[in-house]
């Protein structure tokens, strides 16, 4: 029940995430999957990495020489940073995305739906991990991203027509990435805009009213 | 002119008392005041409501005051990696307020600039939205207030007599707006230094907002989740 083996790696959705953004872009890469994007960004595609807890210029790790226990990115990870970086404190940090200044977000996700919403930051009575800076995040970006797993571990899909568990955002997300494919939410129903080879609709565990078109 | 500068945390801490509301600095581990934390568990204050993003973290920080049930009421962004506020959410002996991260930001600011609220699309349709005024501008919005506090604790890499503060890399995070929304805040530093050594075009917090500073010690700085070049 967890989907077809065909599927992608993580790095080969991120590489997803990679071929959407264009050079010299900004992007703010939310916590989990999304912080494998700055591991596997060619330094010549001049992209700036932006993270919440206040750093423009995010630039993969660092060494065990050149370790700073003052620099880490939002999810608490050593870092280090490129030339031209700066830093900032939080409420500048989210009034860069919230003024629209940087160009992409990338989110994880528990559940997106066809209408852009997303849901991760709590599961009523199991899991409250609050929402961070996510509901901030996802309004602002000229692009917003949801990277996530197609199915749960308990293999339920996670696009749906509409979330169940509490939103982060309503209608806020462009482009959803899974193990399986490039979906593009359209209101009641998702558009594939690319499925991983040899992965086919019926593999999608949705039904065919929630697929609209294919691209 | 009395001087701003105190011997120890102990001295800096005189009149903080049981029930205050408290800002403390820093994302997760990354930037927080030790001493000033360490220094209100020794004096065992209660019921405190501590205003800070993470609430400590790994079991440090603020989660040293967790530990001994000294905090009764927490407003922050992230829970995650905070077992101790985790489950003393859950067992209902700490009253949690999450506030977006953004939001919990630009709250902090309005408090200390002076802005009475502001409207942010953060939250909008969302759970948080329950009971907040909203307003359609290009995008529908929410009315937030802001955040104000008794006390705020912050720790900055360098500091001088007036209370002008230089922080290091992703360690400024909330504690410059922290320090501008309290009425008293007291600053540790792991360098006191001179009027004049942070040059005027470095000062990432003017002096003014600042009504205590000492030089802190014995700093643990801990790294929380430390990820090496190609050793992954």
């Amino acid at each position: 029940m967890t989907g077809p083996q065909n599927h992608w790696s993580k790095n080969e959705m991120v590489d997803q995430v990679i071929e959407m953004l264009e050079d010299g872009s900004s992007l703010n890469l939310g916590i989990g999957i999304p912080t494998l994007v700055a591991q596997r960004i060619p330094p010549e595609k001049g992209i700036w990495i932006h993270s919440e807890n206040g750093v423009l210029g995010v630039a993969g790790r660092p060494t065990r020489q050149s370790v700073s226990p003052t620099l880490i990115n939002a999810g608490k990870e050593t870092i280090s940073v490129k030339k031209g970086a700066s830093f900032f404190d939080s409420a500048m940090s989210f009034g860069m995305i919230r003024g629209g200044h940087i160009d992409v977000c990338v989110l994880g996700g528990m559940q997106v739906d066809a209408e852009g919403s997303l849901a991760n930051w709590m599961i009523p009575g199991k899991k409250v991990t609050g929402m961070g800076g996510a509901m901030d995040l996802v309004h602002g970006a000229k692009l917003v991203i949801v990277m996530l797993t197609h199915f749960s571990k308990r293999g339920d899909v996670k696009l749906l027509h509409r979330c169940k568990l509490p939103l982060t955002g309503k209608g806020v997300v462009h482009k959803i990435i899974t193990d399986l494919g490039v979906f593009t939410p359209m209101g009641e129903s998702f558009q594939i805009d690319q499925l991983a080879p040899g992965v086919t609709k019926e593999q999608l565990g949705m039904t065919d009213a929630l697929i609209s078109s294919v691209n | 002119m009395t001087s701003k500068v105190f011997k120890d945390a102990e001295s800096a801490l005189f009149d903080m008392k049981d029930g205050v509301s408290v800002m403390s600095g820093g994302f997760g581990l990354c930037g927080i005041p030790e001493n000033s934390i360490l220094e209100i568990r020794r004096r065992q204050l209660k019921n405190l409501h501590a205003i800070s993003n993470n609430i400590g973290n790994s079991g440090r920080g603020l989660a040293w005051l967790l530990k001994e049930k000294q905090i009764s009421r927490a407003t922050c962004s992230y829970v995650g990696g905070n077992p101790d506020l985790e489950q003393q959410m859950l067992s209902h002996e700490v009253d949690v307020t999450l506030v977006p991260q953004g939001t919990f930001s630009e709250r902090i600011r309005a408090a200390g600039m002076g802005v009475r609220g502001f409207y942010t699309p953060a939250g909008y349709g969302t759970e948080i939205a329950e009971g907040k005024e909203s307003r359609e501008f290009d995008l529908p919005c929410l009315l937030e207030l802001p955040l104000a506090a008794d006390f705020a604790i912050i720790k900055a890499q360098k500091g001088d007599p007036y209370g002008n503060l230089w922080f290091q890399e992703t360690a400024r995070n909330f504690s410059p707006l922290m320090a501008m929304a309290a009425k008293v805040t007291i600053v540790e530093v792991e360098q006191l230094v001179e009027l004049g050594e942070i040059l005027p075009e470095d000062v990432h917090l003017p002096g003014v907002f600042v009504q205590r500073i000492y030089q802190g010690s014995e700093y643990e700085n801990t790294i929380e989740i430390p990820i090496f070049e190609d050793e992954n």
